[in-house]
């Protein structure tokens, strides 16, 4: 009886949020991984806090976080691990920041990938999201410093913009701890899957591309048949992208998600 | 395996002719894409309040501090405040800390000590040694910590530090290195290996390698009370006493800004021999200023900032005070270890304007800047021989008050020079061991690390035999 209704509560936001445990550092099997993408100085650390429990030093100035800082939380019964990645403008270019924030969410196939913007600078943030969105189909939107954007007299409309990306958008001010909660359950709907997103994706664009992707996708299946975000990998090969290339010649893109595998 | 790797090799051939077929440049075209879509959904999603245009407080301050000739002098300004506050602040609670930590829990420890029978080199390494000179660094260090960390976080929450990379990104430019280096410098001004690390977000690995090389001319903060304190007793006390706190300030300004121009003048000299190339362009976002957090400020600041690295400096403290103790108790032919060394090496020390204390002081601090100035001063009671100060030879100490500090110093053989002396080569040499280890795990090459080792060193030493000649030339 007593089990029954813990997992009935278990199912309910209302319970949740409320009984939300940071674990800080302490990882142990954890059921999903939630990967913190996003340009430089949104608040990804500040909303990384706010999950873990944490104190990542936080500051108003990009570039902060280097390497990747990961914690972990108990949400819903589920145990998840956050990893902190470095603020980027795009994961296009081979910086080393770049490159950990790239290989991450490439690789390290998070469960849903978290991608916090700022608000007041929507446009230019939007450059990251959509190239998030082309490697992963797992993604809820932060829409952070809303406060901010509020008082510089910007108004967005995060219902058209969550039906337009195909990901769930959450208005946030997470250094007021505001909007974490709506966050929270986000990010344990995409990862159980009770919400399936359908991610905006700007490679269905180039019509004249087709053929050249398609034909190399299928190839790329040939090499890696775990992969699966061939697609992404196909554009990069036509884009000449070393890095990528250098991955493929190894065989390391198909080792990666194997070791994975092995662990899990 | 074969024929798997032949299955890749094929699959990038494809790739390769497929690419030459399409003929135009896919990354131009779909970065193009990118932003005409994320233009479309911005401008579709967002709504701009029409109506009165507030006032836009962000530029207003922007325009003063980014200014071409306010911009600087507001940056020295402030700098100036938050090292005048260090010093003023910290001297009250280092008195104190002092009094407890050294003058009370210490001889309570050494007639612990004698009541369980220690044997007396137990007793000199463990009391005398290690746990002096790790309570002199904690009273030395923490309170000018305490206060100069919660500024610094203040000035950082608020969103100045990226202004002032803004300011110092051209002149960095005109030599050769990467403006973000002006971040990955006041990284550096906190702890140099922290700057190292930093000097991540750099993506040209020559540039990089330079933002390491020169992070080490950044004032650490193990490196302050060193210069607080030389500056406080050798030039404070050539001016009149009601001036005395805000010129020394101004001198430990002035070092800290020699600094920056040594970076400035070693990144143009690399950029132009070892480290050749042109600077590459960036783009660098001045975030809006936010409300600081003065809680958070606290918080971050104080545990993790001043503990993390105070707990540093104990750690490296305890047995380098274990080695001091040794070093000068240890004898040979009747003669101590450290006082064969210093006798040796002190014409040639004295030649460059500085003496055989500071040299062997350095050396045996390599692990930590901090525990500089308690070295030197146990050695050189070690060797003037003079009585009524601290507990005896080889014993770290704190003294009563700085006049203390200035008549063993004078005793000991030291003029202004000696003083100027010492803040330059504080400046100027080698990056403590953590440093030195985190600058090879970052560049993994031997030859760079030595590079950014000992350059310093040979600066250092050119700088000070430069500054005595002048010296003797105009005195």
């Amino acid at each position: 009886m007593q089990e029954k209704i813990i997992e009935k509560c278990a199912n309910c936001p209302a319970h949740n949020l409320n009984h939300l445990i940071r674990l800080g550092i302490d990882m142990t099997d954890y059921d999903y991984v939630i990967a913190l993408a996003g340009n430089p100085n949104t608040g990804k650390s500040t909303v990384f806090n706010n999950l873990t429990g944490l104190k990542q030093h936080t500051g108003n100035w990009p570039g902060k976080t280097v390497s990747r800082a990961e914690g972990g939380f108990i949400y819903a019964n589920k145990r998840f691990k956050v990893v902190d990645l470095p603020g980027t403008y795009s994961l296009l270019s081979t910086s080393t920041d770049e490159e950990i924030a790239r290989d991450f969410i490439l690789f390290g196939q998070p469960d849903v990938t978290v991608i916090v913007v700022d608000s007041t600078r929507l446009e230019r943030n939007l450059n990251l999201v959509l190239q998030v969105l082309e490697i992963t189909d797992r993604a809820v939107l932060c829409l952070n410093l809303i406060d901010e954007a509020e008082r510089h007299q910007i108004q967005i409309d995060d219902k058209l913009l969550s039906k337009k990306l195909g990901i769930p958008v959450i208005p946030a001010a997470a250094r007021e701890k505001k909007g974490m909660k709506e966050l929270l359950q986000s990010i344990f709907e995409v990862a159980t899957g009770q919400y399936i997103c359908k991610p905006y994706r700007i490679s269905n664009d180039f019509k004249e591309l087709t053929f050249a992707v398609d034909e190399l996708e299928a190839q790329i299946k040939k090499c890696f048949p775990n992969l699966n975000n061939a697609r992404w990998i196909a554009f990069r090969l036509l884009e000449g992208d070393q890095k990528i290339i250098d991955a493929v010649r190894s065989g390391e893109i198909g080792k990666i998600k194997l070791q994975e595998e092995i662990l899990e | 395996m074969e024929k798997e790797l032949k299955q890749r090799e094929l699959l990038l051939e494809v790739a390769n002719k497929l690419r030459w077929k399409i003929g135009e440049n896919v990354h131009d075209l779909i970065l193009e894409s990118i932003y005409k879509h994320a233009e479309e959904i911005a401008s579709a999603v967002t709504k701009r309040k029409v109506g009165v245009q507030k006032f836009d407080f962000d530029s207003f301050i922007d325009r003063i501090v980014t200014n071409k000739w306010t911009g600087f002098p507001i940056m020295f300004l402030l700098l100036a405040i938050v090292f005048w506050l260090t010093i003023v602040g910290a001297n009250y609670p280092s008195s104190a800390l002092s009094f407890l930590l050294v003058d009370t829990i210490h001889p309570l420890l050494r007639k612990v000590a004698e009541y369980f029978y220690f044997p007396w080199w137990l007793k000199g390494i463990l009391i005398d040694g290690a746990y002096l000179s790790m309570a002199w660094v904690i009273s030395v260090m923490l309170p000018p910590m305490a206060i100069f960390f919660p500024l610094f976080t203040f000035l950082e929450d608020f969103g100045y530090l990226p202004r002032v990379a803004f300011n110092m990104d051209a002149i960095y430019k005109k030599v050769g290195a990467h403006g973000k280096q002006a971040l990955t410098m006041s990284m550096g001004f906190g702890c140099n290996a922290a700057g190292v690390i930093a000097a991540r977000i750099i993506d040209s690995p020559r540039e990089r390698l330079i933002a390491i090389i020169t992070n080490n001319f950044s004032l650490c903060n193990g490196r302050w009370p060193t210069q607080i304190l030389i500056s406080t007793i050798f030039i404070g006390s050539l001016v009149p006493s009601y001036l005395a706190g805000l010129i020394s300030a101004g001198v430990v300004v002035g070092v800290a800004i020699l600094g920056v121009l040594f970076s400035l003048i070693v990144s143009w000299f690399l950029s132009r021999t070892l480290l050749k190339g042109e600077p590459s362009a960036f783009s660098l976002e001045l975030p809006p200023y936010r409300p600081p957090k003065i809680l958070q400020i606290l918080y971050t600041s104080l545990i993790d900032r001043t503990l993390l690295v105070l707990w540093r400096a104990v750690v490296f403290a305890f047995p380098a005070g274990a080695v001091i103790w040794l070093v000068a108790n240890v004898n040979i032919n009747n003669l101590s270890i450290a006082e064969h060394f210093i006798r040796w090496i002190n014409p040639s020390a004295v030649f460059i304007g500085l003496n055989g204390v500071i040299i062997l002081a350095y050396i045996i601090a390599i692990p930590a800047n901090e525990i500089v100035i308690p070295t030197i001063l146990m050695l050189t009671v070690l060797t003037t021989k003079l009585t009524g100060f601290g507990a005896g030879a080889g014993v770290m100490f704190e003294l009563e008050n700085i006049s203390d500090i200035e008549y063993l110093l004078k005793a000991g053989g030291w003029t202004t020079l000696t003083g100027i002396n010492l803040m330059l080569f504080s400046l100027l040499h080698n990056p403590c061991s953590t440093t030195i280890f985190t600058i090879y795990k970052e560049t993994k090459s031997f030859k760079w690390t030595a590079i950014a080792t000992f350059l310093p060193i040979v600066l250092g030493i050119l700088v000070c035999f430069l500054v005595t000649r002048l010296w003797y030339i105009l005195f």
